[in-house]
């Protein structure tokens, strides 16, 4: 493989890194604050990509399709936690998993009805030219995707580490009932956590479908199960780790297509996460608590 | 009885096995999100040894399902180390695994799937799924499986009174395994072709959605569960395009109205008790 080829699948694996970097985000940020996985995020990073779809078939300029997305996402995700997560509070784990699950099946259903189960093509010209660089040439979309990815991720962590609500969040996410004592509302914070967490879901979901030019209903559960691996390889309760494990499985993915055959690339990406799980199970950049989950 | 209803009679028994197989896994506190793996394994196992081998269905299930089980017992060391969420993310990755295995797996069809087994009739799963169900039920009586709440309700307090919490997590994983793999050697030889695509993430799911909605404290449990998860979307048949976002809905209902499952075990004493005094 020559230098340009080699360079060519850096960049189209920090492409997908990104993507899979923001979709994980969204994972963690429910997971590392109720400690449930939200398995609705994969179809709300669907529906997100279809809004944008369908505003930038419209005619809508870029931002205009990536914000209308993440308010969509949004607004579902507000629904979810007042009727799926919100009366569960208290029972196991499994318990509010199974019913976002149930979104996730009235999502895709949706979906399927309104836009179709075949995939929708973005046409060419809407995609963007390619900048050619010697030998390595990179789509506009891709240097748009990596460049919105920093952006909301830059974004997220101000919000996170700098703002009052930020701190609220961590509060919660560290112990909620002394949070509450200390005056932090709990139950706001936590519908601010389902927010953020679609918002994130729903911009990857148009990032990815522009990227690909084409979507379908089908996209969220396969990319949703690799996101859950970059966010257990990042550290599920260190929302940081999702950073670096992104690209890293992004490139990790795109060099076992290209030496090994696509097919292969499954196994290795979850390879890694159950190897993360057993040696490090606090993540690549996890500190010392380590694997304190709650009982199911 | 029509063909209709003997797929959706025969559907029913193996969901439940597979549902069982979770119901055990979930009885020591561990939830197991990649049964569909095990299934996968089974099913293709099985699968080899009557077409290729030529062994009648019943040997091929047995050791389809004591390979599975060594399977489950290997995966259930290194679960030792983890708990909850984390388990459950991990056996998400085995179950992934698996299904990427087989379609990398050309001697057996990789993605292409692998035919030409027999046919096997309502009868015979009903008789696999009716056996593994009493096992269970009489299992639930006995002190193993006082052994079994133990761990699942505190497993640090358990193992302080000399339990040996560690040898029934593992064993509870391979019996598991080998329950699903039971469960996938009758799909393989229900469906008669059976594709990688059939043993993924949203199949482990299934399974885990029949306990939790039939019950997850009472072996039966799993038997309302898989009736209901494979009867109601035939139901909602009538709502055409929009059945699926329905059943969604009355999933949410049913987990909002009754998070414990359908049957429980108060619910459970109360119907066995009835019926002894008609």
């Amino acid at each position: 493989m020559s230098g340009a080829l080699l360079l060519q699948q850096v960049v189209n694996g920090l492409t997908l890194g990104a993507v899979y970097t923001l979709i994980a985000l969204s994972f963690s940020l429910v997971m590392g604050i109720l400690g449930i996985l939200n398995l609705a995020i994969a179809e709300l990073f669907m529906i997100g990509g279809y809004v944008g779809f369908t505003l930038i078939m419209a005619g809508a300029p870029l931002p205009v399709a990536i914000i209308g997305g993440m308010v969509v996402a949004a607004a579902v995700s507000v629904v979810i936690e007042k009727i799926g997560y919100e009366p569960l509070r208290d029972a196991p784990a499994i318990t509010p998993m199974l019913s976002t699950l149930g979104f996730s099946i009235i999502l895709q259903n949706i979906a399927t009805n309104l836009w179709g189960s075949d995939p929708l093509q973005l046409p060419d010209d809407r995609l963007g030219s390619r900048i050619a660089l010697g030998e390595v040439s990179i789509g506009t979309m891709q240097l748009l995707v990596i460049g919105a990815s920093i952006f909301l991720v830059a974004a997220l962590a101000f919000i996170i580490q700098r703002t009052t609500l930020g701190r609220a969040l961590r509060a919660v996410a560290e112990n909620r009932d002394v949070a509450r004592l200390l005056g932090v509302r709990a139950n706001h914070i936590l519908l601010i956590a389902f927010i953020l967490s679609g918002v994130m879901a729903g911009a990857a979901g148009v990032l990815i479908s522009l990227h690909y030019a084409a979507i379908t209903p089908y996209i969220g559960v396969e990319t949703g199960l690799k996101a859950i691996a970059v966010m257990v390889v990042g550290g599920v309760t260190r929302t940081w780790g999702a950073l670096l494990a992104g690209p890293l499985i992004g490139l990790a993915e795109v060099a076992t297509i290209s030496y090994g055959g696509s097919q292969i690339r499954d196994f290795v990406v979850y390879g890694l996460m159950i190897l993360i799980l057993l040696v490090r199970p606090q993540g690549l950049l996890g500190g010392a608590r380590s694997d304190h989950g709650p009982r199911v | 009885m029509s063909t209709y209803y003997a797929g959706l009679l025969a559907d029913t028994g193996i969901l439940m096995l597979g549902a069982l197989s979770v119901y055990i896994i979930l009885a020591t506190g561990q939830l197991s999100l990649g049964n569909a793996g095990f299934m996968g394994i089974g099913a293709y196992v099985a699968s080899w040894l009557t077409v290729e081998v030529g062994l009648p269905l019943t040997a091929a299930l047995l050791i389809a399902a004591v390979f599975a089980g060594i399977v489950g017992v290997v995966i259930g060391f290194p679960a030792l180390r983890l708990k909850g969420i984390y388990l459950a993310m991990a056996t998400l990755g085995f179950g992934e695994m698996v299904r990427s295995f087989f379609l990398n797996f050309e001697p057996m069809g990789g993605a292409g799937g692998f035919s030409g087994m027999a046919h096997v009739s309502v009868g015979y799963i009903w008789l696999w799924a009716g056996g593994v169900l009493i096992l269970v039920s009489v299992l639930e009586r006995s002190r193993l499986w006082l052994e079994i709440r133990a761990t699942h309700d505190d497993e640090t307090a358990a193992s302080l009174v000399g339990l040996n919490t560690t040898a029934t997590k593992i064993g509870a994983f391979g019996f598991g395994a080998a329950v699903a793999a039971i469960a996938g050697g009758l799909f393989a030889h229900h469906q008669v072709y059976i594709e990688p695509a059939n043993f993924g993430f949203e199949r482990s799911i299934d399974l885990v959605l029949a306990v939790i909605l039939g019950g997850s404290t009472v072996a039966p449990g799993a038997l309302v569960g898989a009736a209901l998860l494979v009867m109601l979307p035939e139901t909602l048949r009538f709502l055409a395009d929009w059945r699926l976002a329905a059943f969604g809905t009355l999933l949410i209902l049913v987990l909002l109205v009754r998070r414990q499952g359908i049957l429980d075990r108060g619910l459970f004493r109360m119907l066995t008790l009835r019926r002894q005094g008609t």
